[in-house]
């Protein structure tokens, strides 16, 4: 008997139909994994799950009766509760007002603050989560947030659990920990539909499985009978070959030259060098300094060492500095820090490089011809005119890459290449980061998905606590960065 | 997606349109209600008035646009007028009350907007303090210096500058008056640097979003600089045509300009808070703002004296009309 189900749902935006006759059911004690390329129907599905949506046609079963919510707040009154990939937190509250938020506890007319505290301590602690009830969200990590937002659901009784990607920001540990109160939800009972790009994740924790393609179910049952490779190809309706192209460097001369690099108060004397034509990896927790040590080197953050390009010392005290010197940073957050979301296409793609448009005015014309380049060479799917705030999240890291690469930068430090996009793309961002070693750019990716780092990389750095704790070559295993990264490997020495 | 070939909607825009409609239907009552209304002699009056405002509202777009904010406008135009007037007469003595004097009074007032406008800038960018804060100090500095140079009274210029001065407002070519010559020119480069120069496509990027601007090599902080800079000189240029019309300066000169200037830029469909602006935009934004002032000066419906009030009433309809059309 399923608690919540889809039965033959469609949905449709405008004239555009993106959900084609659904069926899904969650069952009350299982974990459903729901899986899909990006722009599969996913976050539609979900979202009428979870009463956001009204579908077109079709109904949503609760208890096996039909019902219509007319807002997501009726769908938590009756325990649906959802949490996005986007958080819905009020970042200037703190974490306990963020928890308690429309369901605050009182005492008479006042607000009863020692037991909403201790209550947020409890739920705090069921998720291994040491953030302190009054940090103000805004200054807590994505990790945290994320924890937040779980202990939220937790706190109302919640029977349906939808959870969009809650691991896209998490690190491993922090993935476990939130895997195992996934298990202990389902052990209490409650539904839980969960979707990740992560298909280890999903081999581990589902007891059902919906796969997903073009607004589609293509294939629904229980999860013991897919393996990750099965149901790669599942969702993308087609033999995955290797998902990594060969590795076929041939290392040239030193383009950068790092020593003694140091960002006050996330990473210290960090060292290392990098060749035209190499791909260097860069592992390590969420947390631990690999984002700051870079956008340190990139003139991004205030940072002291000594930096030598192509054997020249140099001095990078702003961003603009480091592309003059053909260094460009690709940031991790497409959305608050790479791309104007609220402009087109156009000028998105020219901004970091406007001055080879600019003949006293901009050039539109060159514009224009640049943007039909990069939506051929980057495969850009979307509307040429619309805004990119309404690209699908491959896309909008396709056109964030094509941005950068305008500048045509000699070295490039990539962050989290993939992050949140689904496998058809990776495999050609993977294909293109190779091809712009292959010219003979020398390039840093930073990456928190194992498999990426190794796949990708023709060496890898670890780094822990905002050190570099060991360099492996192109054979490191998952193991051997794991150790680096927690410190295992490290710990017995003496201090 | 099916509908990727499909060519982009063009939608009107409440916020396109909204303010050109809002300005027709003035014109027409105007019209309507007084036979001298679109008269020449009151088309280059209406003009003329907006050329202050309208030239330091084309400035104040460029900053608004980038994410900023400056209240000091007022006061900074009333300190130049008296810096100027203060220079001009004591350099009568030595040289003699001609066109000299003049050029070296004017160059005093863009030399001390430029001044000023870098001042705010610099606060701005490089000690990081909010450009509210900023501006509503240099406001209150300005607005008390001009008071102390004046000793609470008047600053009056030198009686025969004044005469030789004075063509500087009343006169002009083709009975076209200079105010609203250097309006016009100033509105035209404005529109042109908003549109297509890397400044104006600077401006709306950091205005839209910082971090992505940072992130993508713009030089921040130079551009901020920059809008705050051309406002100042644009400024100096407004008290340059100022000046003659009266010859005096007092502690109410240009009292409430920069209020004026904000809501005009508003009015005109640029974002408060920043990354998007448009200067023709800002002309039609001082044009309502001015008619309707003339149009209660020329009827007697309604008293002049609640010309602030409906002046404030446009202010935020236009605002909720800019609202709609970002939800639509």
């Amino acid at each position: 008997m399923s608690v919540l189900a889809l039965r033959h749902v469609s949905r449709s935006f405008g004239p555009i139909e993106v959900l084609h006759g659904v069926d899904i059911a969650l069952r009350p004690g299982r974990v459903h994994a729901l899986i899909g390329e990006n722009g599969a129907g996913k976050s539609t599905t979900m979202k009428i799950l979870a009463g956001y949506q009204p579908p077109s046609s079709g109904q949503v079963l609760l208890d096996g009766q039909p019902v219509s919510f007319a807002s997501m707040g009726e769908a938590e009154a009756q325990g649906i509760s959802m949490i996005h990939q986007e958080f819905n937190l009020a970042e200037q509250l703190t974490v306990e007002q963020n928890i308690f938020l429309g369901r605050e506890l009182k005492r008479g007319p006042l607000l009863d603050k020692p037991a909403m505290r201790a209550r947020t301590r409890e739920l705090l602690d069921r998720l291994e989560c040491r953030v302190s009830p009054d940090r103000v969200v805004s200054t807590l990590s994505n990790s945290d947030k994320q924890m937040v937002e779980i202990a939220k659901a937790l706190l109302r009784d919640t029977r349906v659990l939808v959870m969009d990607e809650p691991t896209a920001v998490l690190t491993r540990a922090e993935t476990a920990i939130l895997l195992r109160q996934v298990r202990a939800l389902r052990k209490a009972g409650t539904a839980v539909l969960f979707t990740s790009h992560k298909l280890d994740e999903v081999e581990q924790i589902a007891d059902d499985l919906t796969i997903m393609r073009d607004g589609r179910v293509v294939w629904t049952g229980e999860a013991a009978a897919m393996d990750q490779h099965a149901m790669a190809n599942a969702m993308v309706g087609r033999e995955m070959s290797d998902l990594f192209p060969a590795k076929v460097s041939t290392p040239g001369e030193v383009a950068l030259e790092v020593r003694n690099l140091t960002v006050p108060g996330f990473s210290r004397d960090i060292g290392f060098t990098l060749r035209r034509g190499e791909i260097l990896g860069v592992a390590g927790l969420i947390g631990s300094g690999r984002t700051e040590t870079f956008e340190g080197l990139c003139g991004l953050r205030p940072a002291t060492g000594d930096v030598k390009i192509f054997g020249q010392p140099v001095r990078i005290d702003h961003p603009w500095q480091a592309q003059d010197l053909g260094l460009c940073y690709l940031t991790e957050d497409r959305k608050t820090r790479g791309l104007l979301l609220g402009k087109g296409l156009r000028e998105n793609l020219t901004l970091q490089a406007l001055s080879k448009f600019d003949r006293g005015l901009i050039d539109t014309t060159a514009e224009e011809r640049a943007l039909d380049q990069a939506i051929a060479d980057f495969d850009i799917r979307g509307h040429r005119a619309a805004m990119v705030g309404n690209l699908s999240g491959g896309n909008q890291q396709k056109l964030l890459f094509a941005k950068t690469l305008l500048a045509d930068p000699r070295i490039i430090v990539i962050d989290e290449p993939t992050r949140g996009i689904d496998i058809g793309t990776k495999q050609q961002m993977y294909v293109l980061i190779r091809r712009l070693a292959a010219e003979g750019r020398a390039i840093v990716v930073i990456s928190s998905e194992m498999q990426e780092v190794i796949g990708l990389s023709d060496r890898i750095l670890v780094m822990r606590h905002g050190r570099i704790t060991g360099e492996l070559g192109a054979d490191a295993t998952e193991d051997a960065i794991v150790k680096l990264a927690m410190g295992v490997a490290t710990e017995r020495e003496p201090a | 997606m099916s509908d990727a070939t499909a060519p982009a909607p063009r939608r009107i825009r409440m916020t396109v349109i909204g303010p050109i409609l809002a300005l027709v239907l003035l014109v027409i009552a105007g019209a309507l209600m007084n036979p001298n209304f679109l008269g020449w002699d009151n088309v280059t009056n209406v003009l003329a008035r907006s050329a202050f405002i309208g030239i330091i509202a084309v400035g104040m777009t460029f900053v608004i646009t980038a994410g900023g904010l400056d209240l000091s406008v007022g006061s900074m135009a009333a300190f130049i007028a008296g810096l100027m007037i203060l220079v001009m007469n004591s350099l009568v003595p030595s040289m003699g009350a001609g066109i000299p004097v003049i050029l070296i009074g004017m160059a005093v007032a863009l030399l001390a907007g430029l001044a000023a406008g870098l001042l705010n800038g610099i606060l701005i960018t490089r000690l990081g303090i909010e450009a509210f804060i900023v501006t509503l100090g240099s406001m209150g500095i300005y607005r008390s210096l001009v008071t102390w140079l004046a000793d609470g009274g008047t600053l009056s210029l030198d009686f025969t500058l004044r005469s030789l001065y004075q063509p500087v407002y009343y006169g002009g070519v083709f009975g076209i008056t200079w105010p609203i010559i250097v309006f016009a020119v100033v509105v035209v480069i404005g529109e042109v640097v908003m549109r297509s120069t890397a400044f104006g496509r600077h401006c709306a990027a950091i205005g839209s979003n910082e971090q992505v601007a940072k992130y993508s090599s713009v030089r921040v902080d130079r551009v901020r600089l920059m809008t705050y800079a051309a406002l100042g000189l644009l400024v100096g240029i407004a008290t340059i045509m100022y000046v003659p019309r009266l010859g005096s300066a007092s502690s109410a000169t240009g009292m409430l300009w920069e209020l004026e200037a904000i809501a005009a830029v508003i009015i005109g469909g640029t974002v408060l808070k920043g990354g998007f602006g448009r200067v023709w935009g800002t002309v039609i934004g001082v044009l309502i703002l001015t008619l309707i002032g003339n149009l209660l000066n020329l009827t007697d419906f309604v008293s002049p004296y609640l010309n602030g009030a409906i002046q404030g009433a446009i202010i935020v309809l236009a605002v909720v009309l800019q609202r709609e059309g970002k939800a639509r």
